[in-house]
């Protein structure tokens, strides 16, 4: 019997998502660490607020988006949902509910991590220390990433996981060309200088895309460029086009290999999102409106979502 | 210690005082059965004990073996302690004990076919009526409902306890949902992975086809006509201590873990709820107690239930493992009729005895028990998991006093039975080894016919002079061992 329950679909899902959403978390913060500095040579952890949209409830519990705040606020606070420690406890309470599904060496290795989060003191969470700190993140997410890669079994369970990955993927790329390129057009606007390479460099990094955009684009560094990479490279594992391709394909396994009916069909609507990605003239309007690129990306994603729930996750319509 | 017995290593501080030893008998010589681990533990120094008991724990931790004790805010995994030195039965004790198991089995699957049947041994007066029609868990829903193959009580497990003497004694059946078995093949691997140089070339029986035998007999008590039934796991969720236990023998048994919001009844069937639709389901193995099955039948504040679940099974569409209503044979009252049930349904002597028990429900038993309520163990009927007990010698005068009322409020409710000194076994316990009382619980499973897992639960007491085993009040856990 092969069977899935539908809770489990779901719970496998968000398991997924809150493991990606830990990591890019760790390399945005490791990355605004690093290289983005605002005009006085500063770091610029507001930036880090502005891509969450978490500007209501970060300054309801601080008044300045220092470093200290903002390490605290996104790796270790419990109250705040969005953190880091949030993502990895809810991952792992949906992964016990699934213990039975998953390998012990998946939940195991969850539990550890999990464990040595919550151990971490004051001292750890200093900008001193930060590099080390997401390395240390990124390093369990990746574990993560590659135990269940070679543990879990590839059947639809496999499939809901690399779904729930993918379209958390696509949502932090999707919001993070958001911030950068608003930020972009308000540099450009205020200042004759324009964005310099450093900028875009750093942007590569946090997604770590940029020595596979050096590969590609040996010469220079043009936000375009960068941009076009992010949102349509095949190859590029956190392009936009990448991931959809992915959904789009665990979609059909689970309608083709699986017998699974969709309904409606919510490959169809993957496959919808595909094309209208693939459009020449999108780099054109990202530039000119970057915002309301991602809100219109991010709502049909929760489209995609929800048809995703009511196909498989029993959720009533 | 008396001469001739020279203990090395980190046995050589050990003595067992006035029990039975599990590892060294009545303590003259060392049994032939334990010999080779006596040396084998000669040759470990306490520190390397110490070490390997350390890792062990920290792996118990790691992988999630845990129970879970939940307060207001926060939730807190902790772990069974593990003791690292095994408890080690012979060949011959454990075939004695595995008949006992079967026999016991047997007559409380007869009592509860009987008691929701004809009634027989109700009219025959072996046991008071009221005492089974009035108990708790009687269950008159049950009355002239079919089971598969008769068979109510498809797990079991059976308290066991030694004397002084050196003999078994049952100490409670439990029939409804027991738990623990998860620790036994988990401490198993335990041992594996942190003894194995303790381990090699002994002759140990496995335990880790648990879920294996407990899959086949849930499938040979399918409804009739389901050729390839479907079983799952019906758990009350992760808030459950039992919690792990329940992820575990989903796993063993490769079945679906689920909660009563994945089930569903319609025209008397079950359905589980699938990413394809609704699946039809056959077999119910359920960690949730008959009160909360279904609030249709039972408490309608249960969340944890599948309303309608109670009629698709008096039905016969689906099965239910244990059977609705068999905590009324493993009552702590009826427990003290179980040698007359064997004997009434089996015409057989009893293989293992009961501890001698004393009924305050009856007059004899009530005017014994407040005679000599300082030299007895008084035990309320209803409380399960050690609580509510009094230990007579070791009770104040104001607690046996207070004990002492309220028997006399409700003396059905309260059982005596004598002191056992319970067997001790060795334990490490910070940098000594010492002795600690134990108890046993094995494990049977019963589909068509009835499977013994060999050996089961060894709960030890970890405070010192404590013979309270359970692990809501200081208790561990040991391997245990089965010698070929």
């Amino acid at each position: 019997m092969n069977s899935l329950l539908a809770r489990f679909a779901e719970n496998t899902f968000w398991l997924a998502r809150y493991m990606e959403r830990a990591e890019n978390l760790a390399r945005i913060l490791d990355v605004t660490k690093t290289f983005v500095r605002d005009r006085t040579g500063g770091q610029d952890w507001l930036a880090v607020v502005e891509i969450n949209a978490d500007e209501t409830p970060f300054f309801e519990r601080y008044e300045t988006a220092s470093a200290r705040h903002i390490i605290n606020f996104y790796i270790a606070d419990r109250d705040n949902p969005t953190s880091i420690i949030s993502s990895v406890r809810a991952a792992r309470e949906n992964a016990r509910s699934l213990r039975h599904l998953i390998s012990t060496e998946m939940w195991s290795h969850l539990n550890r991590f999990y464990n040595a989060l919550n151990r971490l003191s004051r001292s750890d969470l200093t900008v001193a220390n930060l590099s080390n700190l997401c390395e240390r993140i990124k390093l369990g997410c990746q574990a993560h990433v590659g135990i269940t890669e070679g543990t879990l079994y590839r059947d639809q369970v496999w499939c809901f996981y690399h779904i729930g990955k993918y379209l958390e993927r696509a949502d932090q790329i999707s919001r993070f060309i958001d911030t950068k390129y608003q930020h972009l057009k308000r540099v450009e606007a205020s200042e004759d200088s324009p964005v310099d390479a450093g900028q875009w460099s750093a942007v590569l990094r946090s997604v770590a895309g940029y020595q596979a955009f050096r590969r590609t684009h040996p010469r220079g560094m043009r936000g375009e460029d960068v941009l076009r990479f992010l949102l349509h490279d095949p190859d590029f594992s956190r392009s936009i086009v990448f991931c959809m391709t992915q959904i789009h394909q665990s979609l059909r396994d689970l309608k083709q290999r699986f017998k699974l009916r969709q309904d409606p069909d919510a490959d169809k609507e993957a496959k919808d999102i595909l094309d209208s990605l693939r459009d020449r003239t999108l780099v054109g309007q990202v530039l000119d409106a970057p915002h309301a690129f991602a809100d219109d990306f991010q709502r049909r994603l929760i489209g995609l979502s929800d048809r995703l729930g009511h196909s498989y996750f029993g959720w009533l319509k | 210690m008396p001469a001739g017995l020279s203990l090395r290593g980190s046995l050589a501080g050990y003595r067992p005082g006035p029990f039975y030893c599990e590892m060294l008998g009545f303590g003259d010589s060392v049994p032939a059965h334990t010999a080779d681990i006596v040396k084998r533990l000669g040759k470990v120094s306490i520190p390397q004990l110490r070490r390997r008991a350390r890792d062990a724990e920290a792996e118990l931790f790691n992988l999630g073996i845990t129970f879970t004790v939940y307060s207001q805010a926060n939730s807190t995994d902790r772990i069974l302690p593990f003791d690292v030195i095994p408890r080690v039965l012979s060949p011959s004790d454990w075939q004695t004990l595995e008949a006992g198991i079967r026999q016991r089995v047997a007559a409380l699957n007869l009592l509860l076919a009987d008691v929701y049947g004809k009634q027989r041994i109700l009219k025959d007066k072996i046991i008071p009526p009221e005492l089974v029609l009035g108990n708790e868990n009687y269950r008159p829903q049950m009355k002239g409902v079919k089971v598969a193959n008769g068979t109510y009580v498809h797990v079991c497990g059976i308290d066991l306890v030694r004397d002084e003497k050196g003999e078994f004694r049952v100490l409670e059946d439990n029939a409804r949902t027991p738990s623990g078995v998860s620790y036994v093949v988990e401490n198993r691997h335990l041992m594996l992975r942190s003894f194995p140089d303790l381990m090699e070339g002994v002759g140990v029986r496995p335990v880790s086809d648990y879920g294996m035998h407990l899959q086949r007999a849930l499938r040979e008590v399918a409804p009739g006509g389901s050729r390839d039934p479907n079983v799952v796991l019906l758990s009350p969720g992760f808030y459950n201590s039992a919690y792990f236990e329940h992820v575990f023998l989903a796993r063993e048994m490769g079945v679906p873990l689920v909660e009563g919001r994945d089930l569903v009844v319609d025209n008397d069937r079950v359905y589980m709820k699938t990413t394809g639709g609704l699946e039809r389901v056959h077999v119910i193995y359920r960690r949730i107690n008959d009160d909360f099955l279904d609030p249709m039948a039972f408490r309608k504040d249960s969340l944890l239930g599948v309303p309608g679940l109670m009629q698709a099974y008096v039905k016969g569409k689906v099965t239910l493992a244990n059977a609705v209503g068999t905590g009324v044979a493993d009552d702590k009252a009826i427990y003290s009729y179980m040698p007359r049930v064997i004997r009434y349904f089996l015409g057989e002597d009893p293989i293992i005895a009961n501890v001698e028990t004393h009924i305050c429900g009856e007059r004899e038993g009530l005017a014994y028990t407040l005679d000599n309520l300082d030299k007895l163990v008084i035990k309320p009927v209803g409380e399960a998991g050690g609580y509510g007990i009094v230990i007579g010698p070791k009770a104040t005068r104001a607690e046996l006093e207070e004990c002492r009322a309220k028997i006399k409020a409700d003396p059905a409710n309260y059982i005596s039975q004598p002191v056992i000194s319970l067997s001790v076994s060795p334990t490490l316990i910070g940098d000594k080894v010492e002795p600690r009382h134990v108890d046993l619980r094995p494990f049977a499973v019963t589909g068509s016919d009835t499977w013994v897992l060999p050996g089961g639960l060894t709960r030890v007491a970890l405070p010192r002079g404590s013979l309270v085993v359970n692990s809501s009040q200081g208790g561990g856990s040991k391997d245990t061992w089965i010698l070929e």
